[in-house]
């Protein structure tokens, strides 16, 4: 992007539009024989993944929006619908909500990358800021895009995060009611969100081309901070960094699919899969893992007005760092105490991240307040006196100088090191479930589900006999209002045949009308139709349940977790352990104790419950021995009862379990073998150049 | 690829640019499917377009009635015995889109007339009892149709289709 190309297409096609519009000679210097430094490392490939991430997002996000509803009783359901009925949509749904974890993730790379090799620093100034503009604007389409599927998490979420802007001195109130388009968060705050979540990604997209442009300008930075003096510094383009960039993106897509196929909630929050209700609070309201650093400093200031400054300060006062910081030498690999510095501003990073996701009590409190103070410490003090007091290492005169000198000595501790702190960083988020702790209840015992891990598949006996006992048992007041009656004979469910589901469904009563008299009516149910509620309405539910409306079950198995605490939450990731649902929902119906213990109070009307959180559960015991019949032999148990309903409401939750795991299988296996040719034309490719 | 000269065998440094690109390719284009997929009708579309049941009892001769399948208006026609022998007397051969009226209802049944109520034009709703055949008058673009919903005036190309149907009483149809 720098001055006339001489560039000239040898069709003549292509000539005529090259001399009209010379976008063919822009594409070719900035991406075919554009010189990149020969020295750039792996963490240079994240520019390159963000790119693609941004591309996925757009895509799956414009796709989602064809099939989504953007009102208030609608959105909730309409994301349900989407993962349900439409094809592919549970993937197009994953790809998109596990991406926006994965876009931060690789945002955050870059953004520390950037730090540790002083990529900020002159003549890269504009470039810094343009990106820290790309990083606000991505802070704030994620947010309003969390608040879409009008969950409980969204709902409140977007209550906390409006209400900062309350803390402006005078306007702060009519700010926040501007916002919100009405006196509380709700349908026309959903119908703005939908609206701005749509159009900021092209906006962020835009930025993204003056961000490359003034990349293209400035030339790129490198590992050892020194400009490129001489051709035999820098390779073209292309091929030396597409492939290098597109070897990253292949591996990258393996962690991506990774959480797509095998942790599609493991990054969510369990609450949101309640729809959102006005009326009640979730016990913690936890941002998602990629705004939870800056949340925990909002926390720790006990003021609310200087609480939000600071929130916002830990972001903006990003752009003041090529002042901050005025070091001559550019990179850490040089500047042996910066380099220190650096990784222990990392871990404050992070555990600012693990405390925003921690109750505010006691000791969390406390640290909070440290971190924060070392978090604005780093760029107030350290860096500014660093500038003034270290004694940089003397950097290599040119870049072939430093590739030859590498050749020997690798300096690999340092990398392993970054590694492992990045992995434990996007594991991160695995503590937002430990934030909804509940408290006071007894760990779940766990089980083993016939449908965990990789292969795991839904026991379709288990199916069947759990639907029997939730027909029996628990529709007498629990409804199932996502399933449909057709569900039943539908691949990777309980195995039934068309002819079975719509012989089940005519068992049922359905209302429908009015007809033509204008009267509703009552006829028998058709496959199409869902498994009727019963109760009419919440309220009644509520009157005929002593004041607790017995929460619909078709997604009980996502919408309750335990805390697993660390460092439970690291091995899942590897374990692929997913099953803290089913093992509460479990737990729950076989916890139910007569005596209860020294000690504890139970209210009129409720029961104990060991797992119960409280343990004062409004629900009777609801399940003893030999009160259902089965035919097939297994053991009438409370037990056996219990883990069928389990198994079958976690099919409730979740339809399309086995075939997301059937094709992730399918894309880890092309993945792997893509990745691997890759790096082997990689290596081709760089093979004179090293 | 003119910087990626090196002491191996060229054909060998070919395969794996070539086996490569392919891998991209077919995982580009595999990917590509659920993105087509999701536009196609979901399933809970597809469960609303069951067979629907009609009570033919209360509609009288000369009247009709429109029920819709599928998101399309039907049309069902009580025909009277002169719009019957109307569009029975026609030359099959004349018509734009040649259809004998007992091709189009069940026989037995010749009073009934169901008709996808969709001008085959450009999608419009043709009016019932209008225009010169004691049939349907397209508002759109002036589209004739007769008492046995075939085109004989007008931009439209073919007769009003008819929809799968059967009678399971005398006064039952089950549409689709
Ligand atoms: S649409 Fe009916 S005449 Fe054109």
């Amino acid at each position: 992007m720098s001055g006339p190309s001489d560039y000239q297409p040898s069709n003549p096609a292509l000539q005529w539009i090259e001399r009209r519009l010379p976008i063919l000679g822009l594409m070719h210097s900035s991406f075919v024989v554009y010189p990149t430094p020969r020295n750039l490392n792996y963490w240079w490939t994240f520019g390159a993944i963000l790119s693609f991430m941004l591309g996925m997002q757009i895509l799956t996000g414009v796709i989602l929006a064809m099939h989504y509803t953007p009102h208030a009783d609608l959105a909730f359901k309409s994301v349900e619908l989407i993962v349900r009925d439409v094809n592919y949509g549970w993937l197009l749904r994953n790809m998109h909500a596990c991406g926006a974890s994965m876009f931060f993730f690789a945002v955050y790379v870059h953004m520390l990358r950037g730090l540790y090799y002083g990529s900020y620093k002159e003549p890269r100034e504009v470039l810094w800021i343009l990106g820290v503009i790309i990083y606000l604007l991505m802070m704030a389409t994620g947010f309003m895009g969390y608040v879409l599927p009008w969950g409980q998490m969204s709902f409140w979420g977007a209550t906390v995060i409006t209400n900062l802007f309350s803390a402006i001195p005078y306007f702060g109130e009519s700010i926040v009611t501007l916002l919100w388009g009405g006196y509380s968060v709700g349908n026309p705050t959903l119908n703005r969100f939908f609206s701005l979540h749509y159009l900021l990604p092209f906006l962020i997209a835009g930025v993204v081309v003056l961000h490359v442009w003034a990349l293209h300008v400035a030339g790129q930075n490198n590992p050892d901070g020194v400009e490129p003096k001489t051709e035999k510094d820098t390779v073209p383009f292309t091929p030396h960094a597409t492939i290098k960039d597109m070897f990253g993106v292949a591996c990258f897509m393996l962690l991506y699919a990774w959480f797509i196929f095998y942790m599609p909630n493991y990054l969510g929050d369990a609450d949101n899969y309640i729809p959102a209700n006005p009326g009640v609070t979730p016990p913690h309201i936890v941002p998602e893992w990629y705004y939870l650093p800056f949340y925990a400093i909002l926390r720790s200031i006990p003021n609310k007005l200087a609480g939000v400054i600071a929130m916002f300060g830990a972001i903006i006062i990003l752009c003041f760092l090529p002042w901050l910081d005025a070091a001559k030498t550019r990179s850490s690999k040089y500047r042996p105490l910066a380099k220190q510095f650096f990784w222990i501003f990392v871990v404050v990073c992070i555990l600012l991240g693990y405390l925003g996701a921690q109750p505010p009590e006691g000791i969390y409190v406390v640290a909070g307040r440290v971190l924060t103070v070392c978090y604005f410490a780093y760029f107030l003090i350290v860096l500014p006196l660093l500038s003034r007091i270290e004694k940089p290492r003397p950097v290599p005169n040119s870049i072939s100088d430093a590739v030859l000198a590498k050749t020997g000595s690798r300096s690999t501790p340092m990398v392993s090191t970054a590694i492992v702190l990045a992995l434990a960083g996007s594991l991160f988020a695995g503590s937002v479930d430990s934030a909804k702790a509940s408290e006071g209840s007894d760990q779940p015992p766990g089980n083993k589900w016939s449908f965990s891990g990789p292969f795991g598949k839904f026991d379709r006996g288990a199916l069947q006999r759990g639907l029997k006992v939730y027909k029996e048992v628990c529709a007498s007041c629990h409804g199932l209002s996502y399933v449909a009656f057709r569900n039943l004979s539908e691949p990777g469910g309980p195995g039934y045949s068309v002819a079975q589901a719509a012989a089940f469904a005519s068992e049922y009563k359905v209302k429908d009308g009015p007809n033509d008299a204008g009267d509703m009516f009552e006829r028998a149910g058709r496959p199409a139709d869902y498994f009727p509620s019963p109760f009419p309405n919440e309220q009644a539910a509520r009157a005929a349940n002593g004041g607790a409306a017995p929460p619909d079950l078709s997604l009980i198995t996502k919408a309750r977790s335990y805390k697993r605490g660390f460092p439970w939450f690291i091995f899942d990731f590897f374990s692929q352990y997913q099953e803290q649902g089913p093992d509460y929902v479990s737990a729950v119906l076989q916890g139910f104790e007569d005596k209860v213990p020294e000690g504890v109070t139970i209210p009129e009307g409720s029961y104990y419950n060991k797992y119960f959180p409280g343990h004062a559960i409004k629900m009777p015991k609801p399940l003893s021995d030999g009160q259902v019949t089965y035919d097939d032999g297994s053991p009438t148990t409370v037990a056996q009862y219990a883990k069928d309903v389990t198994t079958f409401l976690m099919w409730t939750a979740e339809p399309h379990m086995e075939a997301r795991k059937r094709l992730g299988f399918q894309v880890f296996v092309f993945l792997i073998l893509f990745a691997g040719l890759m790096y082997f034309t990689k290596k081709k490719v760089w093979a004179s150049s090293h | 690829m003119t910087t990626a000269s090196s002491a191996d065998h060229p054909t060998r440094r070919d395969f794996l640019f070539v086996a490569t690109g392919a891998a991209a390719a077919v995982g580009g284009a595999a990917a590509l499917w659920p993105f087509i997929s999701q536009m196609n009708p979901d399933a809970s579309t597809i469960a609303a377009g069951a067979p629907i049941e009609v009570d033919l009892s209360p509609v009288a001769e000369g009247q009709d009635i429109k029920v819709f399948w599928r998101g399309k208006p039907i049309y069902i026609s009580h025909r009277t015995k002169k719009q019957i022998d109307e569009a029975r007397a026609v030359n099959v051969a004349s018509l734009p889109d040649p259809q004998t009226d007992e091709a189009r209802v069940k026989s037995g049944h010749e009073q009934w007339l169901v008709v996808i109520g969709i001008c085959t034009h450009l999608g419009c709703i043709p009016i019932a009892h209008e225009g010169n055949y004691d049939g349907f008058f397209c508002p759109c673009h002036g589209s004739q149709y007769d008492s046995s919903g075939r085109i004989r005036q007008g931009p439209a190309p073919a007769n009003l289709p008819v929809p799968p149907y059967q009678f399971v009483s005398d006064t039952k149809i089950q549409i689709g």
